[in-house]
């Protein structure tokens, strides 16, 4: 007996796993919504049926359902399955003079219902749409929390488009990438029997265009629809198999340790898209994940820009099936292959086949690719695919180039040139014929043929080998003038001059091509150091601007917009042309292709949109979100004049480089910005407060002395006349009212400084209220007060200082407007989670007008003339119970008199305990 | 009546404060002496041997608490401080340093004249015999420190020990303002600096127990933001 090893989940396993429950945690704070797809092996399965009785099943359950769009196409059943539901009315979208109905995104995001019904998953939507795709739609209701149901048939599937396009001799165009199927929430297989199938479309129960109704019936034969359906299944069934898996990993299930399954697909000049499919697949079935690379060599380099497009497209195409894309240059596809495949640890690399081909060319061409990979790396698996194209694949007839064109101009040059170059030498040789053996003219030729290798390339190098050798056998073998060769050893002569030349120029214009590549590489990084540092230097936004257009503009040739959000998010154009910096207006004016809507959905989404993107794509302009760490800062717009230079995944890859360089520079500036601001306040509060605490030293002093003066007039004066006694105490008054409205009127500078700073602390009610009650005993005078506090109060956390002022303030009020007689109660209590304190006087109460102002600086009650007081003490009131998280209010009593009442949050005051005190 | 002429220094730089300060002083029979400087101050608290000092802390040439510091030094003289009023710490500083107590600008005179002579019966209280002072007595509680016991309207009043800590420390310093850090320290000990939520409970506790109505004290007084006192 064996002992097994015990079963332990691998922990970066695990790791990957608690981080993905996190986001789903997290997403779950966001509402976002599940998706449920309703899949099937071909139309007339009854997928449509099927959903739309789930949906009807939510909406019994009280859920808000809602239909988005939803094909009936006229079947009785289906249609009386959507009575009842609610139905999203579709937006009209005029194509070519006719008019198209689609699918209303925007209307459906706003009446946000919890489950939305989207028929027909896979569904292009009509050009001038938000995105070109229905399943990018439904991403984006998604992502605003709504769940979806939608359907999808199995051959719109984008890796099994291939397979089943060679099955049923029908290829569609409407595609869902798999990423999107494997990331749905539930994937229901609605399946029937190919009989059953076959006896609907019979009774006429299934629906087919009309156009394509003849294709359609070649495509529901008994055979295509048997393997449809194995294929459906299959690929439900693997679905299942990763739900399993997934829930085998959360359960520390033991489960065979996986090898990173990761696959290198190396996409080549012909088939290569039937290469990234099947190496989807494969990636798909391993679970692992895969790049598919492209290598330029010298030779690759000089293909029509068609192919070039060719490869671009089967490189975007892998993008969209989920790899990592990327374009390498070398001289050797084999070992580049092999470098890349050990910097990113890959073990396994798709290739695709090779026809098979005679001996003779298999000698002239060498060895094949996959052959060189097996003998330089023995540790790599090697999977050939086939690379057969799929029947409705249309030859390309995309017209030549410009650019093509110009290259073809330039060959033409080079020949002339040649030609001339040759034609010269002879001529300069001639006169030399006698003094020189034939074997050093040669070299004249042999020179010629290196120095258009070097200009021109390999083939005018190769044109000048065999000109060269006409020329020579002509002017300088004897016979002269003749192509008839006297000496039989002048044919290696021959043989040595043109192999020379072809080597040399096959040399040096793989030289050429490093050089260029090399260059270019410096360039680059030239540009970006160059960049980076000027970037590090600016201190402004402008200059970030400036030193974007400025360089970015020649470098991709594009125009350059830089959009950067205002205080409300909102994206503002900030700069274009160089030189300017330019406004919203003439922005748009200057770039009347700059769709200002594409760039906030950019900014605010945090994606890439526009140009060759997944959201409207028919606009010129690509919008990069400039992210910095802490958030996106702006929207980087740039339209090449080169369009196709957005299509390749280094220069793409470059410019989002520069994104994130801008994008970090203007969040350093932010920042810089920021502290600067706060430098600022802090100067600007030391020096308010100092100005304060000078004028309130500068008003008290004088008042003090007039005040103490005034005061030992009248006590010093009693055995004089009475009036002078009295004189002395009034002024003492009237000293002391004014004191109090300066220290009012001081009071509101500070709070309206904008910062109070509380002093909190925790403490019982009834200390601060009988504090206030002393402060203010002198304006009580004969009132009488009472403090009614609830039993178990509990400790409250405020600046006692400030509330006492409320306090005394609220006091002094409730006895300015009641008789000298009245009483004025207090009270306190926890009322609905809020601690409440009450002023309650039994005065003349508050006028209807003033109720709603009272709280408002400079406002006062009625009989202004008999009451001294400006009206800030409420004002103030307010300001410090607002400034602790609370409210004030104030209503008429009902029989008489006013209440003032205030709340503060209750906190949660910290324990006393007592136990060590005891008796 | 012959009673001793008592010495009043006023160290405040307003001449016209400095006047009726002196003058209310004088009307009690007091002598006494003024500086316009900290400086002159310190002179005049170390050459006329004062039984109070009147301090302004607002002086132009130098820090108010130092001078309580200096003056802590050598004498313990009542200190009461003149402030402004929008700063508690700077009463708290001063009171920690050694002041006895304060007065916020603007006041009048019958309340300077209140407090002093509140100070000067205290001062008078702690220099007689032990055992006269063993029994205290403000409005209808009387404290019996030699005995330990408390009787309120002649019902004896249940007090815990930190309770009764607490109200010996208010007793033995009666009129004069004691700062929350001083209770702590003294009641609880240095640790218990900063829990003064704990000194406002047990002081809720206490006038509970003392006082008629303990949301209108009228003898164990809240000084807000700056501590406590005990009136006759």
């Amino acid at each position: 007996m064996s002992i097994r090893p015990l079963s332990r989940p691998d922990p970066d396993q695990l790791l990957a796993k608690i981080i993905e429950d996190a986001d789903e945690q997290d997403s779950r704070v966001e509402r976002h919504g599940k998706l449920r797809i309703y899949f099937g092996s071909s139309a007339g399965v009854g997928k449509t049926y099927a959903m739309l009785q789930a949906g009807k099943r939510r909406a019994n359950d009280g859920v808000n359902v809602l239909i988005g769009i939803v094909e009936t196409h006229g079947r009785s059943e289906t249609a009386a399955l959507v009575d009842g539901l609610a139905l999203l009315p579709r937006k009209k979208f005029g194509h070519h003079g006719k008019s198209i109905d689609e699918f209303d995104i925007d209307a459906a995001l706003v009446a946000k219902p919890d489950l939305i019904l989207v028929d027909e998953f896979a569904h292009t939507n009509a050009t001038g749409s938000r995105h070109p795709k229905r399943w990018q739609d439904v991403d984006e209701l998604l992502n605003a929390g709504m769940d979806v149901f939608t359907t999808l048939n199995v051959q719109h599937l984008e890796s099994l488009n291939d397979v089943i396009g060679g099955i049923t001799g029908i290829r569609v165009n409407e595609t869902v990438p798999d990423k999107i199927f494997d990331a749905a929430n539930e994937v229901i297989l609605v399946d029937i029997t190919a009989e059953e199938l076959l006896a609907r479309l019979k009774a006429g129960k299934v629906y087919l265009p009309q156009q394509a109704e003849r294709a359609a019936k070649n495509f529901f034969r008994k055979g295509n629809l048997m393997a449809l359906r194995e294929i459906a299944l299959r690929r439900t069934a693997d679905r299942v198999e990763d739900d399993v898996e997934a829930y085998r990993d959360k359960e520390s299930i033991n489960q065979v340790w996986k090898t990173d399954a990761a696959l290198l697909a190396c996409i080549g000049t012909s088939g290569s898209e039937s290469v990234v499919r099947s190496a989807a697949r494969l990636a798909g079935e391993f679970g692992g994940r895969w790049h598919a690379v492209y290598v330029e060599t010298p030779a690759l380099q000089r293909l029509s820009m068609t192919k070039r497009e060719q490869i671009l497209g089967a490189l975007k195409l892998a993008e969209s099936l989920g790899a990592t894309t990327a374009v390498l240059s070398g001289e050797v596809i084999a070992s580049v292959l092999i470098d890349y495949a050990r910097q990113h640890n890959f073990s396994r690399i798709v290739l695709g086949r090779h026809a098979p081909s005679s001996r003779l060319s298999r000698l002239f061409r060498g060895r094949y690719l996959h052959e060189r990979i097996a003998a330089m790396r023995l540790d790599i698996d090697l999977i050939e695919v086939s690379t057969k194209q799929s029947p409705s694949h249309p030859p390309s007839t995309d017209p030549a180039s410009p650019i093509t064109t110009s290259t073809k101009r330039i060959h033409w040059r080079a020949y002339i040139v040649t030609t001339l170059a040759c034609l010269a030498t002879t001529l300069l040789a001639t006169p030399l014929v006698d003094k020189l053996d034939l074997a050093n003219i040669v070299m004249f030729f042999l020179l010629v043929v290196v120095f258009v290798a070097v200009k021109y390339g390999r083939a005018p190098a190769a044109f000048a080998a065999v000109f060269g050798v006409l020329l020579f056998d002509f002017f300088f073998v004897p016979p002269r003038f003749s192509f008839a060769v006297s000496d039989v050893q002048y044919l290696l002569t021959f043989a040595v001059m043109l192999a020379v030349g072809l080597i040399t120029g096959q040399l040096t214009a793989s030289l050429r091509y490093q050089v260029r590549v090399a260059a270019s590489r410096e360039s680059r990084a030239r540009l970006l150091y160059e960049f980076s540092r000027d970037l590090s230097g600016a201190l402004q936004v402008e200059q970030v601007v400036t030193t974007t257009t400025t360089l970015l503009e020649p470098t991709f040739r594009a125009q350059i917009a830089l959009l950067l959000p205002d205080k409300n998010d909102r994206l503002t154009a900030s700069a274009s042309l160089p030189n300017s910096v330019a406004n919203n207006a003439t922005t748009s004016a200057s770039f009347p292709q700059l769709d200002m809507a594409i760039a906030q959905w950019s900014f605010d989404k945090n994606e890439i949109a526009g140009y060759a993107t997944d959201t409207l794509p028919s606009n010129p302009f690509r919008y990069i979100p400039l992210k910095a760490p802490m958030r996106v800062r702006g929207v980087l717009a740039v339209r090449p004049d080169n369009p196709s230079l957005l299509l390749m995944p280094e220069q793409t890859r470059q410019l989002e480089t520069y994104a994130v360089l801008i994008a970090i520079a203007l969040e350093r500036i932010h920042y810089v910005d920021v502290a600067q601001g706060a430098l600022v306040n802090i100067e600007s509060e030391k020096l308010r407060n100092n100005l304060l605490a000078a004028m309130s030293h500068d008003l008290r002093t004088p008042l003090t002395a007039m005040i103490g003066l005034a005061e030992s007039l009248s006590l010093t004066n009693n055995q004089n006349t009475n009036t002078s006694a009295e004189i002395g105490h009034n002024l003492a008054q009237e000293a002391r009212r004014m004191a109090t409205l300066v220290e009012n009127l001081l009071d509101m500078a500070r709070i309206q400084s904008g910062n109070i700073r509380l002093k909190r602390e925790w403490l019982p009610i009834e200390e601060v209220i009988g504090a206030a009650i002393q402060s203010v005993k002198a304006a009580v005078a004969t009132r009488q007060v009472k403090v009614e506090l609830a039993a178990h109060l509990p400790l409250i956390e405020i600046d006692a200082v400030l509330i006492e002022r409320v306090l005394a303030n609220l006091i002094e009020n409730a006895a300015k407007f009641s008789s000298p007689d009245s009483m004025i109660t207090i009270s306190a209590a926890v009322k609905a989670n809020q601690f409440s304190v009450a002023v309650i006087d039994a005065g003349t109460g508050i006028a209807e007008k003033m109720m709603s102002t009272i709280f408002d600086k400079f406002s006062r009650g009625e009989n202004e003339s008999i009451i001294h007081g400006v009206g800030l003490g409420l004002a103030i009131c307010r300001a410090i119970v607002e400034a602790h998280g609370g409210k004030i209010s104030a209503a008429n009593n009902m029989i008489q008199g006013a209440t003032f009442t205030f709340l503060l949050p209750l906190g949660t005051p910290p324990t006393i305990d007592t136990s060590h005190d005891e008796i | 009546m012959t009673e001793p002429i008592r010495v009043a220094v006023i160290v405040e730089d307003e001449p016209q404060i400095r006047r009726f300060v002196r003058a209310a002083l004088e009307a009690e029979h007091w002598r006494v002496f003024e500086a316009a400087t900290l400086k002159h101050g310190l002179t005049e608290a170390g050459t006329r041997k004062p039984d109070l000092i009147v301090l302004d802390l607002g002086l132009p040439d130098g820090n108010g608490v130092d001078f309580i510091r200096d003056v802590r030094g050598w004498s313990n003289v009542p200190i009461m401080v003149l402030s402004a009023r929008s700063d508690e710490i700077d009463k708290v500083l001063a009171l920690d340093a050694g002041a006895d107590d304060y007065l916020t600008k603007p006041f009048g005179v019958a309340e300077l004249m209140a407090r002093v002579r509140a100070n000067i019966r205290r001062k008078h209280v702690q220099g007689e015999d032990n055992i006269e002072t063993s029994v205290f007595s403000f409005g209808d509680v009387i404290v019996d420190q030699a005995a330990r016991i408390v009787k309120r309207n002649n019902n004896e009043v249940h007090l815990t020990p930190i309770e009764y800590r607490l109200l010996c420390q208010l007793i033995s310093n009666v009129g004069r303002v004691l700062t929350h850090r001083h209770l702590l320290r003294e009641v609880w000990g240095p640790s218990h600096a900063d829990s003064s939520h704990y000194l406002r409970v047990y002081m809720s506790h206490l006038r509970q127990k003392l006082e008629d109505d303990p949301a209108q004290p009228k003898h164990i007084l809240t000084e807000t933001a700056v501590g406590y006192r005990l009136v006759m």
